[in-house]
């Protein structure tokens, strides 16, 4: 099992790379910020490692964090709902929104990148709408998500990192993963043994838009604040750091542990970068080649283990 | 004729994994219309490859016009002036019919595409085909099929042809267009070009060919002038002499009906009715494309039926998916095992187990345990070579992935089992072990309903032989009661009626 070694030592190299070049990366106050800026992106590149598993993407998952974490915000302040109304509203409109992507793909057989770059433009639309496209403040009311509980740790961290261990398992061990797998190697073949690739296809979808409303709960509690541009670009960061955990993007193949790799190396390079003092342009260069680079070392791995 | 034929071709030979063609001597001469044919797999496809530079020769020679002729790619042997039109279409639907023909070619000026140029140079080569009525500047996805087909053989046409080969022209044609290709074949016969041409229906050949060819297993079997050979002789030939089968073997005792499917019609299949029973092995023999895999898909549900009724074990059923067929004991292993049935890049046990996972499996969570003991233990019963369960599939041989997909339906435990090509691409020790196998099934009350293009196998495994012809059922043998004449002769019939019935159009 190399594959599970890789990334640990590239984030291991990292972390003491970054260590010694700048004296303040290796404190406590890094990791923390660290750990609490990265629910959100945790949660969804969980959802959209099940996505890719299935041979599907989905785009418009930053969209999708936008309008529910700004429907939570306007029913709480503008409809005056309690907080468990609110945010059951907000994940309802996740799932409805993924929901609908999953079924008009598999309804029609569209590519899921046509479906959900409709439903980009569409759900950020909304978003608009339901906020008057003003930033919608909902002070602390549901900051408890945030706050920190020990050593700083925030609820929302432990509530992602929860999501991911139990997805890690249901991929491994549950039927569900099983034909998750199966749809995203051969879908035909898969039907042609009974199973009916549809229905899981548009559960994974469904998934994966409340999980983006779960992100954007955690987003709303920390910034106390809707903004409806929030999560512009958000599904790509989400792709990037899927993919650097190894998942392929032809189907199949995928770890929902190694994503959660991914997502750290994505978040330490940013944090490490913005330490050293790289320039926002210097650090999405590098970003995009440690993309490239992680990539290229996924194909490589396959053609010498095919070979 | 005293002349030096136009090609002559030595002691060719081409191996693949076992030799495909031994030791071919052949003439052609120019202005003459050979006709090449042969069982599925006599090697009349690689024979028109090897001329026309798609592959090479392991050994052996050919002269064009008494010089050393060896294309080393098609292109190579297009400017020698020998082409081939293929079975499958080539065109590119988008681009227009003058475009299509001239692909590679295409005239241009100062950078830009020449149109008058152009579609002058594609009326003059429809022209040659009689196709007048075909617009040069029509997108080809705007034709017919069989317009399609007749673009494809004019694309042969353009430049200096002495030799055309043609692999089944006439598949998707019309009477009307048969007649028509026939004309201009005659006429191009008259410019001098010399036409292999590649059929299963021996009607056709008889009308249009001066020479027929006949290969099996590779070697040539016969190279007469058509006038000498009969219909029934060339059947002959393309069988054998030796009609060997299993004869001895008594039909088994078959039980009560588990499938009956009446007047299935969908795609080529057309009216298809027939019943298997517990116990029994029914084997639907036909030529390639006469619907056999689509009958097999129809009852399965892969693909829609217009029309039909199903019974299993004996009372109505319906299948609209093959999620209702599996639920009812229904398998299917698909021709096709890298595209329709493995899960390629997978363990092997996930292959195995993944059309019944709930006897790996409790309350949505898989028994890793389970699963390795039915993995072993199908590994064991079918002889599976492999590392262990967890070897990926893509990593097996061929023979030992079909027994993955066939102990994927074994584990199933269907009462209904529809096999298409079941050996295909499979070694001989694996052959016999899927023969045991079925054999053991059909005794243990299973209904087996096996699709092949061998007819010994078919002759070996089965109690009673459907034959398909172009998309019909026209007739079923009871062990005993066929040979592999008989089982020829019904397969081509349909074709012959087809045939009958275009020439009759045309005189009338």
């Amino acid at each position: 099992m190399k594959q599970a070694l890789g990334l640990p030592l590239a984030l291991l190299a990292l972390v003491v790379g970054f260590g010694l070049t700048s004296e303040y990366f290796l404190t406590r106050d890094t990791f923390i910020a660290i750990a609490n800026d990265i629910p959100a992106l945790t949660v969804m590149a969980v959802g959209m490692t099940f996505v890719l598993i299935i041979a599907g993407i989905d785009l418009s998952i930053g969209s999708v964090l936008a309008l529910s974490a700004g429907l939570t915000a306007v029913a709480m302040q503008s409809w005056g709902w309690n907080l468990p109304g609110a945010a059951t509203l907000g994940l309802a409109c996740g799932l409805f929104c993924g929901t609908l992507t999953g079924a008009v793909t598999v309804a029609w057989r569209l590519p899921s990148f046509i479906v959900s770059l409709g439903m980009l433009e569409i759900a950020r639309g909304s978003a608009y709408l339901v906020t008057d496209s003003r930033t919608q403040y909902i002070g602390g009311a549901i900051g408890g998500l945030s706050t920190p509980l020990w050593f700083g740790i925030s609820p929302a961290f432990l509530l992602a990192l929860a999501i991911v261990v139990a997805s890690h398992i249901v991929l491994r061990k549950s039927v569900f993963g099983r034909y998750l797998v199966g749809i995203g190697t051969n879908e035909e073949a898969m039907r042609l043994a009974g199973i009916d690739p549809r229905p899981w296809k548009v559960i994974v979808f469904a998934l994966m838009g409340s999980l983006a409303a779960l992100g954007g709960l955690m987003q709303l509690s920390r910034l106390e604040a809707a903004d409806p541009n929030a999560g512009v670009g958000m599904e790509l960061q989400v792709i990037a750091a899927v993919v650097i955990g190894g998942t392929s993007l032809m189907g199949g193949r995928g770890s929902v542990l190694n994503t959660f790799f991914g997502v750290l190396i994505v978040a330490v390079l940013e944090a490490g970068l913005a330490q050293i003092g790289a320039s926002d342009p210097a650090k999405r260069v590098i970003t995009g080649c440690v993309i490239i680079v992680a990539v290229l070392l996924d194909v490589y791995r396959n053609r010498r283990k095919r070979g | 004729m005293a002349r030096a034929p136009l090609l002559r071709i030595g002691k060719l030979c081409k191996s693949f994994a076992a030799p495909v063609l031994t030791d071919i001597d052949l003439a052609f001469d120019t202005g003459e219309i050979v006709a090449l044919t042969g069982e599925n797999g006599a090697g009349k496809s690689t024979l028109s490859k090897l001329i026309a530079g798609l592959i090479s020769p392991d050994s052996g020679e050919m002269l064009l016009g008494g010089e050393r002729f060896s294309p080393r790619s098609r292109v190579d042997a297009e400017r020698s002036g020998v082409r081939m039109v293929l079975q499958e279409l080539s065109l590119v639907g988008t681009l227009s019919v003058a475009e299509n023909l001239q692909l590679g070619a295409i005239p241009h000026r100062f950078g830009f595409i020449d149109r008058d140029a152009m579609n002058a140079r594609a009326r003059a080569q429809l022209a040659l085909l009689g196709l007048d009525s075909i617009d040069p500047e029509l997108p080809v996805s705007e034709l017919g099929i069989g317009q399609q087909q007749l673009v494809e053989i004019a694309r042969g046409l353009s430049g200096d042809v002495k030799l055309l080969i043609l692999d089944e022209p006439t598949a998707m044609l019309t009477a009307r267009e048969v007649e028509e290709l026939f004309r201009q074949l005659a006429l191009l016969r008259g410019r001098g070009v010399t036409i292999v041409y590649i059929s299963h229906r021996l009607d056709e050949l008889q009308r249009i060919a001066d020479r027929v060819v006949v290969l099996r297993d590779g070697r040539l079997a016969c190279d007469r002038a058509m006038a000498e050979v009969s219909h029934d002789e060339i059947v002959r030939m393309m069988v054998g002499h030796d009609v060997h089968e299993d004869e001895d073997r008594p039909r088994r005792a078959s039980g009560r009906e588990l499938l009956r499917v009446a007047n299935f019609s969908g795609g080529l299949v057309r009216d298809a009715s027939l019943a298997v029973h517990a116990g029994e092995i029914l084997g639907l023999a036909g030529l390639v494309g006469s619907g056999r895999t689509e009958l097999l898909r129809l009852i399965f549900g892969a693909d829609q039926k217009s029309t039909g009724d199903l019974w299993l074990g004996g009372r109505p059923a319906r299948i609209r998916n093959p999620t209702d067929a599996v639920a009812q004991g229904v398998g299917l292993l698909t021709e096709d095992r890298k595209s329709q049935g493995l899960l390629l890049g997978q363990a092997l046990a996930m292959n195995l187990t993944i059309a019944h996972l709930s006897t790996v499996s409790r309350k949505g969570w898989i028994d890793g345990g389970g699963e390795e003991r039915t993995a072993q233990q199908w590994k064991q019963r079918l002889r599976i070579r492999s590392k262990d369960s967890a070897q990926h599939v893509d990593e097996l041989s061929g023979g030992n992935q079909q027994k993955v997909l066939f102990a994927r339906w074994l584990h199933r435990d269907c009462q209904v089992l529809l096999l298409d090509e079941p050996t295909r691409g499979v070694d001989i020790g694996a052959r016999a072990d899927i023969y045991a196998e079925l054999d053991a099934l059909a005794k243990a009350g299973k209904a087996l309903l096996v699709v092949s293009s061998d007819l010994r196998e078919l002759m070996t495994l089965c109690d009673r032989i459907a034959v398909m012809s172009a998309g019909t059922l026209v007739q079923t043998f009871e062990r005993g009661e066929w040979t592999e004449q008989a089982l020829l002769a019904a397969a081509f019939s349909a074709y012959a009626q087809t045939m009958n019935m275009a020439t009759d159009k045309a005189a009338s």
